[in-house]
């Protein structure tokens, strides 16, 4: 009996989370035309967009260049390691471009760029809200989601690609230092067959694309977890962390599913 | 529907005809509210935390609709307003915040700036002039280059203050605008809010459950409780007023109508002496 009550009351609490999700996705997603709607603030005052990618990119730079060097040199010791045993280690550059191009450059820097920058969008929304400086700025009729939301997501948007075009140049590097000057992999090798193997639209836009749908995934998750944040303390802490537990799973999810689109169908012919 | 700016003009700038308001349908924050403002008053809305006076303010600037009556704010009913109109209106308001919500990314100076900024399309050295002659006002020209987190409590109060008197509002509202402050800074909070309604020919409304300090700056007053005006008058009708309820808040004292003790079951019942 008070075991079969349980078993329904778990079932009920299931449900009505999942219910609350959903309920959730649906208020982004209006929240998230709202703000495209009254994106005109932010793309005529360009400066505001121009400050918060400022901020998105300096925060996230220093850790986005060092985080690329150390993968990019990972990538050559272990890259060398394998290639080595089957008399490919000239392609080492290969290896090292074509896996940060396409994977490593977007998802990790996505994911650098979701604990540091959209972690701290949350937090400054969230901060903003529980302060009633939010508020105050629509009491003086000016708009929130203008003046203060929307120039943070297009900040975010425009800076991801580049944080991630960076990542992997640095990663290239990297790879490069520990292939070519540690081990003594032949540099013209190195360079020559990364220039002939790397596709500019199979690989590097596909890469590209990627990048900005994380940053576009992130940055909507930042802005609203932020805006829809619980006006306290301990509501704002809260959705940081929320912040930084959904893009990271997001990133991850959106990879699978453009990887699978992306390079699929062109790998048969 | 439009009036002549005269007419306009001798009507009360705020009117709260039968107003209730419920967060949640089953619990109403507000009861059967009437009450008017007149132009160029200092008016007082006075009661208990939590008996809804911010609630009330909130529906004075729109940010919430009636769910029964009328609030008509400068000759307009709030519910009615679509966005455009509703920002229309709160150009004309100014609205101090119980703990001043001062934009802590900006120094002082912009923060007085900002709403000049963001409506008046007006050249730099203009709105250079005008914030010095806000900061002026509030005492604190010299500290435009100060960022609010370097400032104390009172002086971000008035920054706050010179920040909502930017457009030369018609109505004022301030929430709790003496909470937390040094008897000086107090004082000074006093001062301006007499000069200000005054120099601007604005109107203004005090929420607040410091009642005492109040009834020294107001011309007016409601009184609120549990959601309901319970009293009105002048400052002298209110200390003097036979309810006991306003007796005991004016007076201060511990116990009254509203209780000391929080709802319990019995003091004998808690300590388990029933057992023993
Ligand atoms: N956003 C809200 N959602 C639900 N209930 C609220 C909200 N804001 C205030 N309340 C409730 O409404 C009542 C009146 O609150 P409020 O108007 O803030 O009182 P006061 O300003 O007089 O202290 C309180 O019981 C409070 O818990
Ligand atoms: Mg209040």
């Amino acid at each position: 009996m008070s075991r079969l009550a349980s078993v329904r009351g778990q079932i009920e609490r299931l449900g009505s989370g999942l219910s609350s999700q959903v309920w959730r996705v649906g208020f982004a997603s209006r929240f998230l035309a709202y703000m495209l709607l009254h994106s005109g603030t932010a793309l005529r005052r360009f400066h505001l967009t121009i400050a918060e990618i400022y901020f998105a990119g300096v925060l996230s730079l220093v850790i986005i260049l060092v985080s690329g060097l150390f993968v990019g040199m990972v990538l050559g010791l272990q890259g060398y390691e394998t290639l080595q045993r089957f008399g490919a280690s000239e392609s080492l550059g290969v290896l090292v471009a074509l896996s940060l191009v396409r994977e490593l450059g977007p998802v990790v820097a996505g994911l650098l760029f979701a604990s540091r920058a959209g972690s701290a969008i949350t937090a400054e929304i969230g901060l903003m809200k529980a302060t009633e400086q939010l508020s105050a700025m629509e009491m003086m009729a000016v708009d929130p989601v203008a003046r203060v939301v929307a120039p943070r997501f297009w900040g975010g948007v425009l800076s991801m690609p580049l944080l991630a075009a960076l990542f992997s140049a640095m990663g290239v590097f990297g790879g490069y230092l520990v292939g070519v000057q540690l081990i003594g992999v032949d540099a013209g090798a190195f360079w020559s067959q990364m220039q002939a193997a790397v596709d500019l639209r199979n690989d590097i836009l596909n890469g590209v694309y990627k990048s900005i749908v994380f940053g576009i995934a992130v940055t909507w998750i930042a802005v609203f977890e932020g805006y829809d944040a619980v006006p306290t303390a301990e509501g704002v802490s809260r959705a940081t962390t929320r912040t930084v537990v959904t893009s990271s799973l997001a990133i991850l999810a959106l990879d699978f599913v453009l990887t699978a689109l992306m390079f699929t169908g062109g790998n048969g012919q | 529907m439009q009036q002549s700016p005269v007419l306009e003009l001798q009507k009360p700038i705020v009117e709260i005809r039968n107003v209730s308001f419920g967060y949640e349908a089953a619990r109403p924050v507000l009861r059967d509210i009437d009450l008017a403002i007149e132009r160029g008053a200092v008016v007082g809305i006075m009661g208990q935390s939590g008996c809804g006076k911010t609630t009330l303010l909130r529906i004075i600037m729109g940010a919430l609709a009636p769910t029964r009556g009328e609030a008509r704010v400068l000759g307009r009913a709030t519910g009615e307003l679509d966005r455009d109109a509703l920002y229309a209106m709160r150009r004309k308001m100014g609205m101090l915040f119980q703990f001043g919500a001062l934009f802590t990314d900006m120094s002082v100076y912009e923060n007085v700036a900002f709403p000049m900024r963001e409506h008046g399309g007006l050249p730099e050295e203009l709105i250079h002039d005008l914030v010095m002659l806000k900061l002026q006002a509030v005492g604190l020209r010299g500290a435009a280059h100060l960022t609010p987190t370097e400032l104390s409590g009172g002086m971000a109060r008035r920054v706050a203050l010179a920040r909502s008197i930017a457009l030369d509002p018609q109505l004022i509202l301030y929430d709790e605008p003496f909470t937390g402050l040094d008897p000086i800074s107090f004082g000074v909070i006093v001062r301006l809010i007499r000069e200000l309604n005054d120099s601007l020919g604005a109107t203004s409304v005090i929420v607040t459950h410091d009642v005492q300090e109040a009834l020294g700056v107001v011309d007016y007053v409601y009184f609120m409780a549990a959601g309901r005006v319970i009293a009105k008058g002048t400052p002298e009708e209110i200390r003097a007023s036979p309810e006991p309820f306003v007796n005991q808040f004016v007076n201060g004292k511990p116990d009254g109508p509203v209780p000391f003790h929080y709802p319990a079951p019995e003091y004998g019942a808690d300590l388990e002496l029933a057992g023993a």
